[in-house]
């Protein structure tokens, strides 16, 4: 589904991605571990079309797709989705206000109708009760007020509405607790299926109890190091980075 | 002869067809004098340095409207706030028109300034609040209190409240080429009585219309008076706007000021406050394109200990739109505990579009929080790319954080229908689609 191959990505001239090489297939779970600075947020936010990065070599692929040239809400539309470290607080806009424009927006670009209004009330409603999201959450301004848990729960409801093929999880695990931890990765296992895939990006081993991933990769310095089962998760758990920094240097 | 001369040879006229002995004319007479002395203000006076009002003084005004005109309801519905039921206070050319009204004298008066200033019983409450809290030297008000004859005039008794919002509404019919319109308003909220005042200016024709306008409001102790300021008016049409209010303990005025049309509008917002633990409040949306300017000179003096005001103003300027943004407040040296906040944040959608922007800070009270902030700038671009990366394209998520930018200072809006109507304007200013909530 997803192929990244020898990407390099800089922000004004700082080398962060350093040759990253990537296959995700569909029905997959993949966890991108890694110390701070090795490039984690980075990755997430370039596949996602963030314009501040300039991929200097390489190429992704959606679907054997060059998405390179594609603005962030094409992405959007063919499929990826990213949950944000820090999603933006945005005061005068409702969350449903916010979701009916994004999921008609995308209809729109896939030659849809907007959604009738009942269904589309019956969709949050849906999604609303599987994370757990209180009603008058959703009437609020996105993200104003909300704490560190609410944020990402509404993260991941705005995932469950838009369906996405490929959703990328940068470190939705900080700021929960074990209760919306476990309300978030029971949402998000819901979304799992044959036909989408996601990518895990945490700093810690704790999400990946609840969300069990089929590959774990760590990044170091702008490059995958090292690859493996979700063994490989406990491992960095029990040891910590410093072995695998010091594998990548020799 | 240019507008000020033909103001004061008006006067002679205007004098024949006034009560020359009520006590109000020899206020009317001191005002023409101190007009006369002071004229126009010009680009010179630094509070007037981003605002002409010189092409404005060679249009050939019509001073006195001559009859009154008619108009059907049908035709004008949609300037009211016709959702809910209100009084209504309407002018036509200036001309009060009784068939499209509905004022009231049952407990609380809500009525006609020319009433109350010939009428003796009045002329107690005349006497103590007419021209008290306006200013004696500002050239525009004294001209409109030379020529103070006609406007609302809203007295609400100790503990009342109306039954409903008033809607004051000023309409031009263009009947005359160039009309010049001095409306005076007069509103009064006496201990713990409460109201809600929406005013809204509009010229129905492409022909010149100027309004100087002068409103009075008293808050008394305990008091609560929201006042709501509708400026959509047509490309011709000007307005000058001089709103003086006096507050008194506890007593909470909230002025919201939504601009979203005419050529010229300035604004000058006087808040004086006479007691304390007294809140104010002054918001503003302004939303311009085409070559419309808008200047809002606001001034709240805080006087007296323990006393709040809240000023949030947004601004988004597109085409070839100004706008200016004064926002004067003192702090009296006794006036201590004083919280005073100010925010004016403004975005440029054009490069043709300007915005002037002054906080203007006198503090000489040393126990005070103040806090200010004035910006222009772009949209934030984490923001936006948040939302294009859930499928909305560029344009319309640009579109959705001005509407949410401008938006958000409805919150305080007390009507829901008029709030309602607002955001309607300001997605259809913005090409938004909104209407949907849970």
């Amino acid at each position: 589904m997803l192929e990244i191959k020898n990407l390099h990505a800089s922000v004004e001239d700082k080398k962060i991605l350093k040759g990253i090489n990537l296959q995700v297939n569909a029905g997959e779970v993949h966890a991108i571990m890694g110390p701070n600075g090795s490039g984690k947020s980075t990755l997430a936010s370039v596949i996602a079309g963030k314009e501040e990065f300039d991929i200097k070599k390489g190429t992704i692929t959606l679907e054997g797709e060059d998405l390179e040239e594609l603005a962030p809400e094409e992405r959007a539309h063919k499929g990826i989705f990213m949950s944000f470290q820090y999603p933006v607080e945005i005061p005068g806009v409702s969350v449903t206000n916010f979701m009916k424009t994004a999921i008609n927006e995308s209809r729109k670009a896939r030659g849809l109708e907007d959604m009738p209004a009942n269904q589309m009330l019956k969709l949050i409603r849906e999604k609303s009760n599987l994370l757990e999201i209180d009603r008058k959450f959703l009437s609020r301004s996105l993200n104003e007020g909300f704490s560190g848990g609410e944020k990402k729960r509404n993260e991941i409801f705005q995932m469950a509405m838009m369906e996405p093929k490929l959703a990328i999880l940068d470190e939705t695990d900080s700021g929960l607790d074990i209760d919306a931890l476990r309300i978030v990765a029971n949402g998000v296992n819901k979304l799992r299926g044959k036909d989408n895939a996601i990518i895990v990006i945490t700093h810690y081993q704790r999400l990946l109890e609840y969300i069990v991933p089929d590959f774990v990769h760590v990044l170091h310095d702008g490059k995958i190091v090292k690859s493996g089962s979700k063994d490989l998760a406990l491992e960095l758990e029990e040891k910590g980075y410093d072995w695998i920094k010091q594998e990548a240097t020799v | 002869m240019d507008l000020k001369d033909k103001l004061l040879s008006s006067f002679l006229a205007f004098e024949n067809n006034v009560d020359l002995d009520h006590p109000v004319h020899e206020v009317r007479s001191e005002a023409i004098k101190t007009f006369e002395e002071k004229g126009f203000p010009s680009k010179k006076e630094e509070a007037w340095k981003y605002t002409s009002l010189n092409n404005l003084q060679k249009v050939d005004f019509s001073i006195f409207p001559k009859e009154e005109n008619t108009l059907e309801f049908r035709d004008i519905k949609k300037y009211f706030l016709h959702e809910i039921d209100t009084y209504k206070i309407v002018f036509i050319d200036g001309v009060y028109s009784s068939y499209l009204s509905e004022t009231t004298h049952d407990g609380v008066d809500v009525c006609l300034m020319s009433a109350a200033l010939t009428k003796p019983q009045y002329k107690p409450v005349i006497d103590v609040y007419f021209n008290k809290v306006a200013s004696k030297d500002e050239s525009l008000t004294t001209l409109n209190t030379a020529f103070s004859r006609e406007g609302a005039y809203i007295y609400i008794p100790k503990n009342k409240v109306p039954k409903k919002p008033i809607q004051i509404l000023h309409l031009a019919t263009g009947n005359e080429a160039a009309v010049m319109l001095q409306p005076r308003n007069l509103i009064i909220a006496e201990e713990n009585a409460e109201l809600q005042v929406i005013e809204r200016h509009q010229s129905l024709t492409k022909n010149e219309v100027f309004t100087n306008s002068v409103t009075e409001i008293f808050a008394a102790k305990d008091a609560i008076v929201d006042y709501y300021k509708v400026q959509n008016d047509a490309n011709t049409a000007s307005l000058v706007d001089n709103t003086y209010i006096s507050q008194k303990d506890n007593s909470v005025v909230r002025v919201h000021t939504f601009s979203f049309g005419g050529k010229l509008t300035r604004n000058n917002l006087n808040f004086y406050q006479n007691g304390e633990r007294i809140d104010s409040t002054l918001k503003g949306v302004t939303i311009l394109g085409e070559k419309q300017h808008v200047d809002h000179h606001t001034l709240v003096h805080h006087a007296n200990p323990n006393c709040e005001s809240h000023q949030d103003y947004k601004g988004i300027y597109g085409e070839k739109s100004t706008g200016v943004f004064n926002g004067k407040i003192i702090v009296d040296r006794i006036a201590q505990k004083t919280n005073a906040f100010q925010q004016n944040n403004n975005i440029l959608i054009s490069d043709k579009a300007t915005i002037n922007t002054k906080p203007q800070l006198e503090i000489f009270a040393d126990d005070v929080k103040c806090s200010h902030g004035c910006t222009i700038g772009q949209l934030d671009e984490e923001a936006l790319f948040y939302l294009r990366s859930r499928g909305i394209p560029k344009k319309e998520a640009t579109a959705l954080l001005m509407y949410a930018f401008a938006n958000n200072v409805l919150q305080s809006v007390r009507i829901p229908e008029l709030k309602s109507r607002i955001n309607k304007i300001i997605a259809n200013k913005l090409g938004v689609r909104v209407g949907f909530e849970l």
